[in-house]
């Protein structure tokens, strides 16, 4: 409204001045807005709407609940008879392992940060085919930005046990230099951005990225199209950032796919205390593995026509987790309710089902697959946690791209307090211990 | 309402508004707003026609060490501060496609004209008007930055920014620092926004929030003050690899004009200026209170027969210790000057600096004297008498020297 007005006013103010017929060229900016017996008018800030006597208010329930788009049942069998899968055999396999790492990973941690051998952890039980299915559909130049529970959107592009045990047990190897806590993941080799704590920010970065890459085209045509998809929680999506960020996008037509996985809860409250309207937006089983990728791949063409839009995928689960290890969620749900939902709607099982009845896949070839997705993965773990930590001096660093000079006095004070007071720190599992602090 | 306000401000800020008009205006009224007391000798209005901080002739604005050779041997032109500031951003523009500028109303050249004809010139897709969401505008640059663009964002008024504090905060600041070896930033990020009191901007369009981003590690904090330092250090933010916050204080968009070097130069970051040798006293500031410092000075120099030594921080985090801490060491006395409240502003970390850098310490021969806004908000009538002036600045010179 605001720019609108100060726009408008010098254009007319400029109108006026030109023109010697004032009084005319005012009429005729006016009929302009409304024909004689029209019967809409063409306000700026609704085109075309009709005229109504009728009073009615809009109510959500005068709409049906948008349907949820599936492919295949819960007992893998395929219900949509158009679908034909993309892929081949291997590629699904593939895939399905990636959910099953994800999943055994998310059981290892979970109880490691039970025995305290790490600080934090979540996982991303029953929405393995939410981050692994959009993934794998996405060009891997598309840029990501993540929420913090899809990590298999990592695994999907090629992220092995010992790159998240990097960063989970924050050692050398790790590429956030230990600073973040777990789950925290970053890769510039696979094209995601670092995950940050606070909910939703990441999305108006998201339209800003996916404009930029557009931009990057623009200028270039060399340059491959490209899209940006960032995931969110539905509880994310109350934050204003989320308004910014899908507003912004479709004002500067960014090629942009937001990704909500809205499992019910955000922490311990219920989607119920959340919102009241039908859910984010158009949805889609977030359980069906081939719906999200139909989806996702469908939102990509989407998202690149026409010079770029935004679009949005409501990919409906449950939270079979706790929301975190910091988290016991039976303080506010029931565990029948739980218990349910695992049984009835798992995407990997799910997946297995539809993989079974196809004839690639068998209990010998799970059970391998298991066994040898656990090795790898323990043996990771094991390794990351003997590992070194990162020099003491990465503390001081990245917070500029050069240390200031404030900084370098600080980490001098620092090294004298550790030289004279050697009994009170433990510098051992540092890097270079305390001579990383050396100027 | 935000509207209004910015009508308001824009009419005042025109000077010609009042003197063209037919309305007749009673004497009366017209004074609390423009004049001073009938007999005032120090809160008297600022000359910025004959201020020594303004290059008044092209060989003074092309005599600084700081600017390359080129620009020195080349010509300038007469420029307000926020026809420098554009100036800045059409160089900016033009000499990389990675700059884009946007914000609230920046496309018809914004509601104080630092983006004129920006918009015409280097097109709709790099200079463009967002919707109004401060919190969407910071995320979007955050985006832009963290894939290899150089956007310029503007918030319309300082006063505004906290809708977006999270964005910068939580996530401009600390990009760099949690990507860790994967090596991406934010740094092409710079945000403008103007600043400070305009006489009656009441509680929104006035404020000084720079002291809370200087509590923020991972962000530069700039404020200029006049139009040739405004362009080049401006220049230097949107070239500087990490986020800068550049706070423009809109009283002087129109009021301070100076010859400005035409050639693209930048003036160094986080390097404060000496704008005056003195030996008795030194005074900091930055922003708009240096002309008032400059005014008490000279009544006090002649008045009081002392020299004052005047400092400009260019640049309030991260901040330039050692120009400061030498002259305090020449000087032994020191007082810091801004229009943001006294607790917790720049002056305090400037005080607490100056007394805990043991040489500086053993020289100072007063108490570092902060002259700041009241711990308040800035209200509408009383401006006059909340922000510091020239009668509060004069009288603390005499207070330091009397100590």
């Amino acid at each position: 409204m605001k720019s609108r007005a100060l726009r408008h006013v010098p254009l007319r103010r400029a109108a006026l001045a030109k023109s010697p017929a004032v009084p005319f060229a005012l009429r005729s900016a006016s009929s302009l807005s409304q024909r004689p017996n029209s019967d809409y008018v063409s306000f700026p800030g609704a085109l075309k709407s009709a005229f109504t006597t009728s009073l009615r208010f809009e109510a959500p329930e005068s709409y049906p609940a948008l349907p949820t788009y599936r492919v295949v049942d819960q007992h893998g069998v395929v219900v949509d008879q158009s679908f034909q899968p993309d892929i081949s055999d291997e590629e699904v396999v593939r895939l399905y392992r990636d959910m099953v790492f994800i999943s055994i990973m998310d059981l290892i941690m979970f109880d490691a940060q039970r025995q305290g051998r790490l600080s934090f952890y979540m996982v991303s039980a029953g929405e393995e085919a939410v981050s692994i299915g959009s993934s794998s559909v996405l060009d891997r130049e598309d840029v990501m930005f993540c929420q913090y529970r899809e990590q298999g959107v990592f695994k999907e592009r090629g992220w092995t046990a010992k790159e998240f045990m990097g960063q989970l047990f924050a050692n050398k190897r790790d590429p956030g230099r230990g600073r973040s806590m777990p789950v925290h993941y970053g890769s510039k080799e696979l094209n995601i951005h670092s995950i940050s704590s606070p909910l939703a920010t990441q999305l108006p970065q998201a339209s800003g990225a996916a404009y930029a890459l557009k931009m990057q085209r623009l200028q270039d045509p060399n340059v491959n199209p490209r899209v940006v998809a960032a995931y969110f929680g539905e509880g994310a999506a109350s934050e204003g950032d989320f308004h910014a960020a899908l507003n912004i996008a479709a004002t500067r037509s960014c090629p942009v796919i937001f990704i909500c996985r809205n499992n019910g809860y955000a922490i311990s409250t219920p989607t119920l205390d959340q919102y009241r309207g039908d859910g984010i937006a158009s949805r889609g089983i977030g359980y069906v593995f081939f719906a999200v990728r139909e989806a996702t791949k469908k939102a990509r063409e989407m998202a690149l026509q026409d010079g770029g839009k935004p679009v949005l995928i409501e990919a409906m689960t449950y939270r079979v987790s706790h929301h975190s290890t910091s988290d016991d969620s039976f303080a506010y749900r029931a565990r029948v309710e739980v218990e349910d939902w695992k049984r009835r709607d798992n995407p990997i099982t799910r997946l297995r089902k539809w993989m079974e009845a196809k004839g690639i896949w068998d209990e010998a070839k799970e059970k391998e697959a298991r066994d040898s997705l656990r090795k790898e993965i323990l043996k990771a773990f094991s390794e990351a946690e003997r590992e070194k930590k990162p020099p003491i001096r990465a503390m001081f660093e990245d917070v500029y791209e050069e240390l200031t000079d404030d900084l370098k006095a600080q980490m001098a004070e620092l090294k004298d307090m550790l030289d004279k007071y050697p009994e009170e720190y433990d510098v051992a599992e540092y890097e270079g211990g305390k001579d990383s602090l050396k100027p | 309402m935000k509207h209004r306000a910015v009508h308001q401000l824009k009419r005042a800020l025109a000077p010609a508004a009042i003197g063209t008009s037919t309305v007749r205006i009673p004497p009366s009224v017209r004074r609390s707003y423009s004049t001073h007391p009938p007999n005032a000798r120090l809160n008297l209005p600022v000359d910025y026609a004959t201020t020594p901080l303004l290059a008044h002739s092209s060989q003074a604005a092309l005599s600084s060490k700081e600017l390359p050779e080129d620009v020195r041997n080349g010509p300038t032109k007469k420029m307000n501060l926020f026809q420098a500031i554009n100036d800045a951003m059409g160089i900016a523009l033009a000499e990389d496609d990675s700059v884009v500028v946007f914000g609230e109303d920046v496309a018809f050249g914004g509601v104080f004209r630092c983006t004129m004809k920006l918009a015409d010139t280097h097109g709709a897709d790099r200079v463009f008007n967002t919707p109004l969401t401060e919190q969407g505008i910071m995320g979007f640059g955050i985006g832009l930055a963290a894939e290899g663009m150089r956007p310029i964002a503007e918030i319309q008024f300082a006063d505004y920014v906290y809708p977006a504090f999270d964005q910068l905060v939580n996530e401009a600041a600390k990009f760099r620092y949690r990507d860790g070896s994967c090596g991406r930033s934010v740094g092409g990020l710079t945000v403008r926004m103007p600043c400070g009191g305009v006489g009656h901007g009441g509680l929104y369009h006035s404020q000084s929030p720079e002291s809370l981003f200087t509590h923020i590690p991972g962000l530069r904090v700039i404020m200029p003050r006049s139009p040739a330092q405004a362009k080049g250090l401006l220049l230097a933010a949107i070239r500087s690899n990490d986020p800068c916050v550049f706070m423009e204080p809109k009283i002087l968009y129109r009021a301070a004009v100076e010859q400005v070097p035409t050639g693209a130069y930048e003036l160094p970051l986080s390097k404060a200026e000496v704008l005056k040798e003195g030996k008795d006293v030194t005074i900091i500031s930055y922003g708009q209170p240096l002309y008032l410092c400059q005014s008490a000075i000279k009544q006090a120099e002649k008045d009081l027969g002392i020299s004052v030594e005047l400092i400009d921080l260019r640049t309030v985090y991260p901040w330039d210790k050692q120009t400061v801490f030498e002259s305090v060491r020449k000087t032994g006395r020191v007082m810091v000057v801004h229009e943001a409240m006294v607790n917790a502003g720049i002056g305090a970390e400037v005080a607490a600096a100056i007394q805990e850098d043991p040489d500086t310490f053993l020289r100072l021969e007063a108490p570092v004297a902060r002259v700041a806004g009241w711990s308040i908000h800035n209200p509408l009538i009383f401006e006059k008498f909340h922000l510091p002036d020239v009668a509060r600045i004069y009288d603390n010179i005499k207070r330091v020297l009397d100590y």
